[in-house]
Order: structure tokens, then sequence, then C-alpha cells
């Protein structure tokens, strides 16, 4: 192995994990509770549904450079790329929240009512904890799509694995391709493992 | 507890779903509200619990409006039994018999105590059924632990939508006896919907028969039986 390449490997993948983590926690903040009130109002379901899905559909790396130029959240540099990867994680967690709080059964979600469940005790008693299953799916893909698209955040020079990958593309070296691609494989198969064990755990029926 | 419908009418767009409806359930009768699929009597009993209001016309619980209640603490006094039970499938059978109680803030062994005393009431051995899972249950199982969880927190005033409608024919009767019992323990006022005569008989002490949304009869059992009312005729009918 090249000289210093391991601490340099090191160093990138602590960032690559720092830069996934914080774009997935504020995608969870926003993205939950965004459900949560759409599953409400139908009305405003279609539209932002719609909006999380045309997001999804632009290719990453146009996504990146459309941030650029916008003042406050753009430029070059980390946090253009972190918010990216947030507009990128909506979707999935959005739509799995949906889903789960609508497939509590309509008799259930009656009878808790008659039984004079406030909402906010529908919500924590009864709908979140039958929901949490699917809502930890939605945030269990989208980790894992972050933490392969965040490679190319060193495009716009948010630092992570992507910039071994760059490097490796500029001077066709092999090599350094891989030290960014196979460690980023590695920590999505991880996050998907991990997560996939505490929805397991979390599961209203596992007991 | 007791319920009245003052001129009571529910439209959606321009149908009328129930139409003037006037009708007192009097403290300790079981009203049934008997009509064919349709006929309003599952809106009118929703009334009595806030969870449709009415578009016009007044429903007063205990005297005093619907509308001027806290739903909360209304459908807190307020046992419902629906026929598709809707227990909460992520607790266990106790939990789900204790749950008025826990809202209620009981202490956790008097709420023990209430939802032993009541499972062994429905039939339910307590040590037995009581940390199963709702999906553990057979269908009549499930109803007797649905009524279990009505009666918890002693309400005044029990409702029942077809609760007994997706049982087998067998566990029907069972359950229906085991109403007769627990009306002569507990005594409470109750409003019971269904489209069976034969449980409309068998239960009331008054039947109501709703028809188009209408009321048109309002007669004890044996009188309903020789009501000549063409709707009631038709219901009759199905005895033979």
């Amino acid at each position: 192995m090249r000289p210093g390449l391991f601490d340099e490997l090191l160093e990138l993948t602590l960032d690559h994990i720092w830069l996934c983590s914080l774009a997935m926690l504020f995608a969870v903040l926003i993205a939950v509770p965004l459900g949560i009130l759409i599953s409400r109002r139908v009305s405003l379901q279609a539209p932002v549904l719609a909006f999380a899905n045309v997001l999804q559909t632009i290719p990453s790396l146009a996504l990146f450079g459309f941030l650029i130029p916008i003042p406050v959240i753009g430029g070059i540099g980390r946090r253009t790329a972190i918010v990216a990867l947030i507009l990128f994680a909506l979707l999935p967690i959005l739509r799995n929240t949906v889903v789960g709080i609508q497939s509590v059964d309509a008799a259930v979600r009656e009878s808790a009512l008659a039984m004079g469940l406030s909402p906010w005790q529908l919500l924590t008693m009864v709908e979140l904890p039958l929901s949490v299953r699917s809502i930890l799916t939605g945030i269990r893909i989208a980790t894992v799509t972050t933490i392969g698209t965040a490679t190319i955040a060193a495009a716009i020079g948010g630092g992570g694995l992507g910039v071994f990958i760059f490097r490796g593309v500029a001077s066709v070296d092999t090599t350094l391709i891989l030290a960014g691609a196979v460690p980023a494989a590695l920590l999505a198969l991880a996050a998907d493992w991990g997560l996939g064990w505490i929805e397991q755990k979390l599961s209203p029926f596992s007991s | 507890m007791t319920v009245e419908y003052r001129d009571v009418c529910y439209r959606i767009g321009d149908r009328m779903i129930l139409d003037h409806l006037n009708l007192r359930v009097e403290e300790g009768e079981t009203l049934v509200l008997l009509g064919r699929s349709g006929s309003g009597k599952t809106t009118a009993l929703k009334m009595a619990n806030s969870l449709i209001s009415s578009t016009s016309g007044t429903v007063l619980v205990d005297g005093k409006p619907t509308t001027g209640w806290d739903p909360v603490r209304l459908r807190r006094s307020i046992g419902y039994v629906i026929q598709d039970v809707g227990l909460f499938p992520h607790y266990t059978v106790q939990r789900n018999v204790g749950l008025v109680p826990e809202l209620e803030g009981w202490p956790a062994d008097r709420i023990a105590a209430r939802t032993e005393e009541l499972l062994d009431k429905v039939g339910l051995d307590p040590g037995l059924y009581g940390p199963r899972y709702p999906r553990q249950l057979s269908g009549g199982q499930r109803q007797r632990v649905g009524v279990a969880r009505a009666l918890a927190a002693d309400p005044s005033l029990l409702l029942f939508d077809e609760p007994f409608g997706a049982l087998d024919p067998v566990t029907r009767v069972e359950l229906q006896r085991q109403f007769l019992e627990l009306r002569r323990t507990f005594g409470k006022t109750s409003l019971f919907v269904t489209h069976d005569v034969h449980e409309a008989l068998k239960l009331g002490s008054r039947i109501a028969l709703l028809s188009e949304g209408r009321l048109v009869q309002d007669l004890p059992p044996a009188e309903f039986l020789k009501s000549s009312h063409p709707e009631a005729r038709a219901f009759l009918e199905c005895l033979n």
C-alpha cells in the first residue's frame, strides 16, 4: 500500500460517515413529521409526494450543480452537499411514513377514538407504534442510497470517500477508485444490516 | 345515562341519511336500532359518542348536547363495541381491556384487578388469555375482549354496532346469552344496532325500526311482533 493512503482512507471514511449521518438526521427530522402531517391532510399528499418524487428523479450530479448558485444553502462545499443529500433522502422516508400510518386498520383507529384517545394519543399510542417498521424501512432505504450518492459530493468539494474516486478517475488510477468505492459499498452494507436489525427489534410484534 | 335525539338530520350532499330523528333512550333500557343496510342506524349510534356530528338537530347525552361535551370526556364515559372489534394489535389482551382505566390514570393494581374481573365475566380465563395478543385469539374470543374493554372503566352507556354480526351462528348465540347475563349484572343503558330481527327481539327492551333514515316504529318486542307496518312485516317475515 502507498504511504499515507491508509491514514487518508480512515479520515475520508469518517468524513463520509459524518456527511451521511448529518444528512440523514435532517432528512428524518423533516420527512417524518411531514409524512404525519400529509397522512392527515389528504389534499396535501399528492403535491408533497410529487415534489419529493421530482427531487428524486433529478440526476444527483445535476442537483449538486443546481444548488451551487443558490444563496445561503448553495456554494461550493460541504453545506451544499448535505442539502442535496437531504433532498434525495426525503422521498423514501416520506412515503413509508404515509404508508405506515395509513395502513393502520380503520377499526383500530375508530375504536381508539371511541375509547377517548386524544389525537396526540392516537398518534403516539397507536399510529406510530404500528407504523414504526414501515418508517424504519424508509430510513434504511434512504440511508443506503445516501451513502452511495454521497460519493458524488466530492465533485462540489463536499469531501468523503468520493475524493478518492474522483482523484482516481482523473489520474486513471484503479487502486484509488477502489479505495473510495469499496469502503463506501461496505458502509452501505453495514448500514443496511444495522438498521435492519433495529427494525426487527422495534417491530411491535417482535415480542 | 340517557340519550335523546331531537329532530336530528344527517345529510351527505343531497342524500338524507337521517331524516328528522326523534328518539329517547331511557336509563337502564336496551334500545335496539333495527334496519337494513343504509337505513341510518349506525350513523345515529355514532352521534351518541360524537364520532359523527349531526347536520341539524341536537343529540343530548345525559341531558347535555354532545356539542357541549368535551369529546374525550364524553367518549371515556361511553363503552363502544363494533363488529370489527378494533383491538390494538400491539397490546396484549389485558392491556387492551385496561386501556380506558389506564387513560384515566387508575393505579396499576386496580387496573389489573378490574381486567381480571372482566375477562372472567366475559368467559375468558385471565391467566390464560390475558398475556396473549389479539391475533392469537378466535373471532369470538376477540369480541369477548371487545366487550370487556368497553365495560372496563364502568361507563354509564354502552354502544354496540352489530357486535356479533361477523361471528358463526353458535358463537353468536353464546355471546348473545352472555350479553343478557351482563345486562342483568350491570344493568347499563345500551344502544344496540343490528339488522338481525332475531337478535333485536332477543336483546332489546325496545325496538326502534329505521327505514331510509326515518324512524318508522318504536315498540317493545312483544308489540313489535304484532306490528302491521310494511317494513316491520318485511323484517318479521325473516323469522319463518
